[in-house]
């Protein structure tokens, strides 16, 4: 043909081992394998799916991503394809609809997502998985965020005309700690089967009954106790999974969700909190590949109630007097009869004791304040536990690896601080986001017996109890910052919601110490903003050059080598 | 042949060829291995085992078999999907799964002539090079299951299974298994998982073709009863020779089983388009009962499309010209029917007089899908006991015409959205039935039940609906 151009867009694409599809009527190019799904939403081509999740093997069995699909027509042998003149084969559209996702793409594919075929047939698929579901979004926990209601405004009709008796099943199932089932809600895409089975690596959930009476149930003997269990209630499409936390507790369309990262571990698991009006109400994970797949533990999700509590410090406290009370005061106040106290100890007899959970600008004022005080005595209190070999690391601080990158060589000075303590070498200790009669092994007898103790934390514990200065900080939901994982990818955290009540972010207070204390150096006393100090610290710190507040980005970037892997992660990428 | 004889009652009729069938209800016969190899049996294998693999694949796809458990896959073609370079084991299954209703064919040999199918199946290994196959056998076939059990300890003792069998160095075991009865584990895929242990969700294809990707993951084949009895007539009869017999693109023998409302019902054994639909019903079965007329006819199992007897259908004379013509005209081979909008199928021809109800045959058969349902996928899940509900009011006498068009409506939603083949079989039912039908479904409805709550449910709802002012 005279109009055939000289190169085919298919040789083209197959030099860069890719296929042209087309879409709707455009042409695009997609590597080799790529699930037409996958494919469709990646140009805005929007699939419904219920049953396929990109990190569970697929189903194919909801039916709702069916798709109009097309290939070139099969040559008689012999005979050469004909090419138009844009270079493509025509296209041989097939009367049946393929499910998008099983399916993959293959060279001049041709893929409709908006055909009369493919509406009538999600049509037709929505029809039946209303039939027997209970309607009942009124009082459902996921209506807002249902692929099923999100459907039904695409592809749902006005009219039912399903008038006969609905087939009824179990309702209000606790078929585990955290997680309550709704059979009837469910449209049995067996995503929860699947996780529990592939990625969890425990069969817990199956389904019985047969036909329209199947129903997800736990194997006999068996309830979904996984610490990773509530994860089923986000991948659930549907309301039949819930969380016995989140049930009834609030509307999602009210809450507000914030991207941030979770701090009961050194994976960093990637979050959004979801808050109304300065009230956390539940978290759920965040995807990022590199650091948590899709998923999350439930120790730490459920991990969220001490933000609101009552046991929150609210406002700066002092004792006057030796045995008296603490008793509220104002910062002012406060942070001048600090200096006045920390003017008078002596460098040598004063001890730090600073929290690896504090985030990396944090430890970077910390830092300050000590040298400022000259003391020599400063560490951070060690946490460790077991890896359960998915997402929980075994380092339980969210920023040790950020800590030794900032304070240099750590956790040898601890032993010397508590030895200090007990027999009175260190007669002032400051602690920053610690209680230090937990893990750092310091008993509040010894606590009783320093000339002073000065505490800074967002809760009332027995260090705060046994403290001359109480210090209000905050939690991680309620501040900036970054911190550095295990794996050595530095995250940032994002404030939710406004600091409850006087409490100041930890940054803040320990640069007006500082300041107060007769700090002159701009570096310090000027910092606005924690995303300022981060600047400060690219400057100073080889690892974090070049690292700025708005290129870390949502999924954070990793600056140093640590070594540490993440088991799951490192599971997915093996799948591949 | 003159020398067989038959129970009384059970002699084939003169136009049948017993091939398949020849030890069927025979006098004198059981199914010990004695009494088969005395009647020549194992010998074809003896001759197949001395050949080349390759050879016995040509030979199959040479005779131009086709699949007999209703879908009609060229069965040597089936063969050669096995991916080349293939270095997992190869597997082949029987399916002995024979529950579609209207189909009896398959009980007949595993119950009276299981070696028959145990040499189909060893000369069918040994083809593919599979050294491990599964008869899965429904778990409505107790007895036979006895039966096969021992006949397969019997073809061990005889070296035909086992280790080295007949000096050839080819291993084969051969094990049974028994379904827990469901009518989806027919479904080659769904068997596959059911044999793995799990429930018989049939698998999404691609890319669970059993060929590249079957049992335990690896190369399965899975044929019919029947299917792998013809591979040992293939065999003995050769490619060609079978290949010259009956219907040109389905050759060989089918056997027929006629159910329903015939003087004589029963299985019949034919060569494949030597008669017609009209010759099987009247010259072998005997016709109508007493009185009656034939008024419809399934040509293939509960699945098929019910075929109306006073249908005009049009055929083509060997001239070209067009002549018409009715369901009794239409040859029994595998492709005529189909190009009149229904399939032969397995072979089981359901026959319904003028005393039938049609839409409480339909009714009948959407009980049976709504039961068999898997439910895996949502359009068969749903669709089911939708159909079901609508048909059961419709013969209650509550429907309204418009629930008929609905019925209709639900089928065409279900139709070739599904996983497997199962949304076909249970939808085709309906979409015949009411089309052909569908003034027998009108009348009994009554458009007042369109204002009516039909049940207690819509009942209670309709309270709350409804104003008062």
């Amino acid at each position: 043909m005279s109009t055939q151009p000289v190169t085919l867009p298919k040789d083209e694409a197959a030099a860069e081992g890719k296929v042209n599809v087309q879409i709707n009527g455009k042409w695009y190019r997609f590597p080799k394998g790529t699930r037409i799904a996958d494919a469709c939403n990646s140009v805005g081509a929007h699939v419904p799916c219920f049953c396929y999740h990109p990190k569970l093997s697929v189903a194919g069995s909801c039916r709702m991503c069916l798709v109009e699909q097309g290939m070139p027509p099969r040559l008689a042998p012999g005979a050469t394809p004909t090419y138009g003149a844009d270079g493509y084969q025509p296209i041989q559209w097939m009367p049946r609809a393929v499910i998008a996702c099983a399916n993959t793409v293959a060279e001049n594919m041709g893929i409709r997502t908006t055909s009369k075929l493919t509406s009538e047939a999600r049509r037709g698929v929505l029809e039946f998985l209303l039939t027997n579901h209970p309607l009942d979004c009124p009082i459902c926990d996921q209506a807002g965020e249902c692929k099923l209601q999100e459907y039904t405004t695409d592809y749902g009709s006005g009219t039912h005309r399903f008038t006969e008796a609905k087939i009824k099943k179990g309702k209000n199932i606790p078929i585990g700690p955290r997680v309550n089932l709704d059979q009837e809600r469910c449209v049995l895409c067996r995503r929860c089967v699947r996780f529990m089975k592939e990625i969890v690596g425990e069969e817990v959930l199956g389904v019985v009954g047969r036909g329209a009476h199947n129903a997800i149930s736990c194997y006999p003997g068996k309830e979904l106790d996984s610490n990773y269990s509530m994860n089923v209630v986000d991948i659930c499409p549907v309301g039949a999974m819930t969380s016995k936390d989140f049930r009834f507790q609030m509307r999602v369309w009210f809450l507000k969700s914030t991207p941030t990262i979770d701090v009961n571990c050194g994976t960093g698991t990637n979050i959004n909190i979801w808050t109304r009006e300065q009230k956390v109400y539940r978290i759920t994970p965040r995807q990022n590949d590199e650091v948590n797949s899709c998923w999350m533990p439930d120790s730490h999700r459920l991990n969220y109630k001490y933000i609101n509590a009552p046991e929150r410090l609210t406002t700066p406290m002092i004792k006057t007097d030796a045995g008296a009370p603490l008793r509220p005061s104002t910062w002012d106040a406060t942070l001048n009869l600090v200096v006045e106290q920390l003017h008078k100890c002596a460098p040598a007899e004063v001890a730090i004791i600073v929290s690896a959970r504090l985030t990396n600008e944090e430890l970077y004022m910390a830092r300050a304040l000590a040298r400022q005080l000259g003391v020599t005595k400063f560490d951070i209190v060690p946490r460790t536990g077991e890896s359960d070999n998915m997402l929980i690391s075994a380092d339980r601080n969210p920023n040790t690896t950020g800590a030794k990158l900032i304070l240099g060589k750590t956790g040898t000075g601890l032993n010397t601080i508590r030895r200090g303590v007990k027999n009175g070498s260190i007669r002032s200790l400051i602690v920053l986001g610690e209680d230090v009669t937990a893990e750092a092994g310091i008993p509040e007898q010894d606590l009783a017996e320093l000339d002073y103790l000065l505490v800074m934390d967002h809760s009332e514990t027995p260090t705060t109890k046994a403290a001359d200065v109480v210090l209000p900080g905050v939690t991680f939901a309620e501040k900036y910052g970054t911190m550095v994982n295990v794996a050595g990818r530095i995250q940032r955290l994002n404030k939710a919601i406004e600091p409850v009540g006087d409490s100041r972010p930890d940054w803040d207070i320990l640069r007006d110490i500082t300041q107060r204390l007769g700090c002159d150096c701009p570096r310090v006393i000027a910092c606005p903003s924690p995303m300022i100090i981060l600047e400060e610290i690219a400057a100073e710190f080889a690892p974090f050059e070049g690292i700025n507040w708005g290129n870390i980005g949502n999924e954070g970037k990793v600056i140093t080598d640590t070594g540490v892997t993440i088991p799951l992660i490192e599971r997915e990428k093996a799948k591949k | 042949m003159s020398e067989i004889k038959y129970l009384p009652g059970k002699e084939p009729h003169p136009r049948e060829t017993r091939r398949i069938f020849r030890n069927i209800d025979r006098v004198g016969y059981n199914p010990s291995i004695a009494c088969f190899i005395k009647d020549g049996g194992y010998e074809t294998l003896k001759k197949a085992i001395a050949m080349e693999p390759a050879d016995i694949i040509g030979e199959v796809k040479k005779s131009g078999l086709r699949g007999r458990g209703g879908a009609g896959f060229p069965t040597g073609v089936k063969w050669t999907f096995i991916p080349k370079g293939n270095t997992k084991p190869v597997y082949l299954v029987c399916n002995c799964d024979e529950s579609e209703p209207g189909t009896f064919k398959d009980r007949f040999i595993v119950h009276q002539d299981p070696h028959q199918l145990i040499e189909g199946m060893i000369i069918a290994c040994y083809a593919v090079q599979a050294h491990f196959a599964v008869i899965y056998m429904r778990e409505e076939f107790p007895e036979a299951a006895h039966i096969m059990k021992k006949a397969l300890q019997e073809a061990e003792e005889h070296n035909f299974l086992g280790k080295n069998i007949l000096g050839s160095g080819f291993d084969l075991k051969i094990v049974l298994h028994r379904g827990a009865g469901a009518y989806i584990c027919g479904e080659e895929t769904g068997l596959i998982n059911s044999i793995e242990g799990m429930r018989p969700y049939p698998r999404i294809k691609p890319p669970f073709f059993p060929a590249a990707i079957g049992l335990y993951g690896c190369p399965t084949i899975v044929n019919n009863v029947e299917s792998l009895c013809q591979v040992r007539q293939v065999l003995m009869r050769g490619g060609e020779a079978y290949a010259a017999e009956g219907a040109q693109r389905s050759p060989g023998t089918r056997i027929i089983g006629v159910s329903g409302d015939v003087k004589r019902p029963g299985y019949y054994e034919i060569i494949s388009g030597s008669l017609t639909y009209g010759e099987l019903l009247y010259d072998i079965c005997g016709g109508p009962k007493r009185g009656r007329t034939f008024k419809a006819i399934i040509p293939g199992g509960a699945s098929a499309k019910v075929m109306r007897c006073d249908e005009k259908l049009t055929g083509r004379n060997p001239d070209g010209t067009v002549r018409e013509m009715s369901i009794f005209d239409v040859p029994m081979d595998l492709d005529s029917i189909a190009q009149h909008g229904s399939m032969s199928g397995s072979g089981g021809v359901i026959v319904m007089d003028d005393s039938r109800s049609m839409p409480k045959v339909l009714n009948n058969l959407n009980r049976f899908f709504a039961w068999e349902s898997c439910g895996q996928c949502s359009p068969c899940r749903e669709g089911n006991p939708w159909m079901l509900k609508l048909s059961t009011r419709i013969i209650n006498g509550q429907a309204s015409p418009e629930d008929v068009d609905l019925l209709k409506s639900v089928a065409d939603n279900i139709c070739g959205r599904t996983v497997c083949a199962f949304g076909e079989a249970c939808s085709w039912p309906t979409q015949a039935f009411t089309t052909k039908f569908r003034e027998e479904f009108l009348a009994l409805t009554k458009p007042i039940n369109a204002q009516k709550a039909h049940n207690p449910e819509t009942a209670e709802a309709r309270k709350f609906l409804t104003r008062e002012d």
